[in-house]
């Protein structure tokens, strides 16, 4: 069955060095090739400067790579125009790791969740109001938070608000760049949750980003471990737990702080 | 008296003894937030206490009060802080200059925050020692030279030229890390030092305590929300729940036989580690139903009460006092009051 997404052969380069003219080119991505099947998640795990971010905004249309392909539903973004890319763009939505600075702190819930209908140019006043208030509702926030500014929720309720807002226009894929990563971890269950369950409902598939293996393994379906650049190692979650190969894979899993229940046994990797 | 310390130091004076502190703020508003609402606990030198808290537990005001760092709308409402016999909390603004740093080292949350942008690196190491000690040219840079090589093995020199924006975060954590312990505190407050790191930098970080721990034996207070980091750190564990500490006991027993149910829940909501069977993965994360309470409406009873799954009627009228389970283990819950 044709995959949801499929990258191939991504490369993506910025311009080094302190002169403005100079060739020097740092490979944020080297060749990234990866597909995600409708309704299923895929959890990009790698160190800070592996090039999960960079991949991220060029999935999201955010950057234009260097090559490489990315289609969607079968179809090269590269080759959507204007208003093609317009239509294209709700389809895949992102949450990102700092709830502080993706949401205007001095906007109301209300108004945050409002937003990608107002960009979109959909629905009159009440119908949106009416949506973003359903929406508020999917991702438990309670509807006397509404009219909260966005700097007066806690952490949790921020995070929710951002797929919230996410959820708006109905995508299909969401990606989620270290999304858990700032909160509390009673909070991060309850987060975790609350996407597994909108994935069950809403058939949602995920590209989840982050660097805490432990959570990864518990919301994906495959891993991918990304090394400078590249993917190094990919796989169904539990070939990758049971037997990483990569050198950079190994590293990761040894640096989650164990937690064995064993009272005889305290290890930290 | 809470949380006492190993019986093998106890005929050493604690180091740091911290009698029913409470702090509060108080907003513009004129509500009144508790943040810490009686607290009671012993640290031994050389002890490794690891402070688990979440959001609005009053972790970060433990650490602001015992560097006397609060700010203007925060108050000490009672209460006593002794650092080595003396009361911190009645420290005059000199002799603060002299404790901080000096005596307790404080290791921020932000590192990006914390490291002046324009300054190199060792000149900002130097300044920790300069506003402590009067040391010559000489001393100063074999001092500096010293510190930065006991935090960063190789590359000492290189880094000492640096300036903060040229480091990755791993390598500024090393750096305030240094200027922690640059005059030789007894005692490091460390809040949320590994948290924006990446797990192999964490380890590394954890790696490092471990070894100045041993080499200069430091005492240090590890705040954090995520109990895995305390696991092989820690020698003991206080949970910090409303502004009250729900347990404090060996680490081991915290984190392997936690005895009050917040503690218990907690550990609980921890990712299941690699559960290999397919139906296990993606099993609903334990979670704790409802949220932490609001601070500035402290309602009768145990604040976790609304929360609990063990929660039975006193739980509403009357909080609970720390109860001894175990030799060192206290936990402050009905389940085990007398």
């Amino acid at each position: 069955m044709r995959p949801l997404l499929k990258v191939e052969n991504l490369v993506k380069h910025y311009a080094a060095g302190r002169s403005t003219r100079s060739k020097d080119r740092l490979a944020a991505l080297d060749g990234v090739s990866l597909s995600i099947p409708s309704g299923e998640t895929l959890a990009l795990v790698g160190e800070s400067g592996s090039g999960k971010s960079t991949l991220a905004l060029c999935i999201a249309c955010l950057e234009t790579p260097t090559s490489g392909s990315i289609s969607f539903e079968g179809i090269d973004v590269a080759t959507l125009d204007e208003n093609q890319q317009r239509l294209f763009r709700p389809q895949i939505q992102l949450v990102f790791q700092d709830p502080a600075s993706s949401l205007n702190p001095r906007w109301t819930a209300l108004e945050i969740v409002s937003e990608p209908f107002l960009v979109q140019r959909r629905f009159t006043k009440p119908d949106r109001t009416v949506r973003a208030l359903q929406l508020l509702d999917r991702v438990a926030i309670p509807r006397k938070l509404a009219g909260r500014r966005a700097d007066e929720l806690s952490g949790g309720q921020k995070q929710r608000l951002a797929i919230a807002r996410a959820l708006a226009l109905e995508p299909k894929l969401i990606i989620l760049d270290e999304a858990l990563s700032a909160l509390d971890c009673s909070v991060q269950a309850l987060i975790a949750n609350l996407l597994l369950e909108l994935q069950a409902s809403l058939g949602l598939a995920y590209l989840f980003i982050t660097h805490d293996f432990a959570m990864a393994a518990h919301l994906a379906d495959r891993i991918a471990v990304m090394d400078r650049g590249r993917i190094v190692e990919s796989g169904p979650t539990e070939n990758i737990l049971r037997s990483p190969n990569h050198e950079a894979t190994r590293a990761l899993l040894a640096a989650v702080p164990r937690f064995i229940e064993s009272p005889s046994v305290l290890v930290t990797a | 008296m809470g949380g006492k310390c190993p019986p093998l130091v106890q005929e050493m004076t604690p180091l740091l003894e911290v009698k029913n502190l409470h702090v509060s703020y108080s907003a513009r508003t004129g509500e009144v937030c508790h943040a810490l609402a009686g607290v009671n606990f012993d640290l031994a030198p050389g002890e490794i206490l690891g402070v688990l808290g979440e959001s609005g537990s009053g972790k970060s005001t433990l650490a602001a009060t015992f560097l006397r760092l609060l700010p203007s709308n925060g108050k000490i409402q009672k209460g006593s802080v002794l650092l080595e016999g003396e009361n911190l909390l009645e420290a005059s603004a000199q002799d603060l200059r002299k404790i901080r740093g000096g005596r307790i080292g404080l290791i921020p949350q932000e590192p990006s925050s914390s490291l002046h942008p324009t300054l190199q690196i060792g000149q900002q190491v130097s300044d920790v020692l300069t506003a402590h000690e009067t040391l010559d040219r000489r001393s100063l840079n074999h001092k500096t030279s010293q510190l930065l090589a006991s935090v960063f093995p190789k590359d000492a020199q290189r880094i000492s030229r640096s300036y903060p924006h040229e480091l990755s975060g791993g390598q500024r954590q090393r750096v305030l890390i240094a200027q922690a312990i640059a005059c030789g505190p007894s005692l490091v407050v460390a809040d949320e030092p590994t948290a924006s790191l990446d797990p192999t930098t964490q380890q590394e970080i954890l790696h490092l305590f471990r070894t100045l721990r041993q080499k200069l034996g430091l005492a240090m207070i590890f705040i954090t929300h995520n109990p895995a980091l305390l696991a092989g750190l820690a020698d003991r564990i206080l949970v910090l729940y409303a502004g009250r500490i729900a347990e404090i006991g060996p680490a081991a027993r915290v984190l392997y036989s936690p005895q009050h149910p917040y503690t218990a829940a907690l550990l609980r909501c921890l990712p299941s580690h690699f559960a290999e069977s397919r139906s296990a993965r993606k099993a609903k994360p334990s979670v704790i139903p409802g949220e932490p309470p609001d601070l500035s409406l402290r309602e009768n009873g145990c604040q976790f009460e609304p929360r609990c799954a063990e929660r039975m009627e006193v739980c509403k009228s009357d909080e609970p006092s720390a109860a001894v389970v175990n030799e060192l283990h206290e936990v402050s819950c009905f389940k085990f009051a007398g």
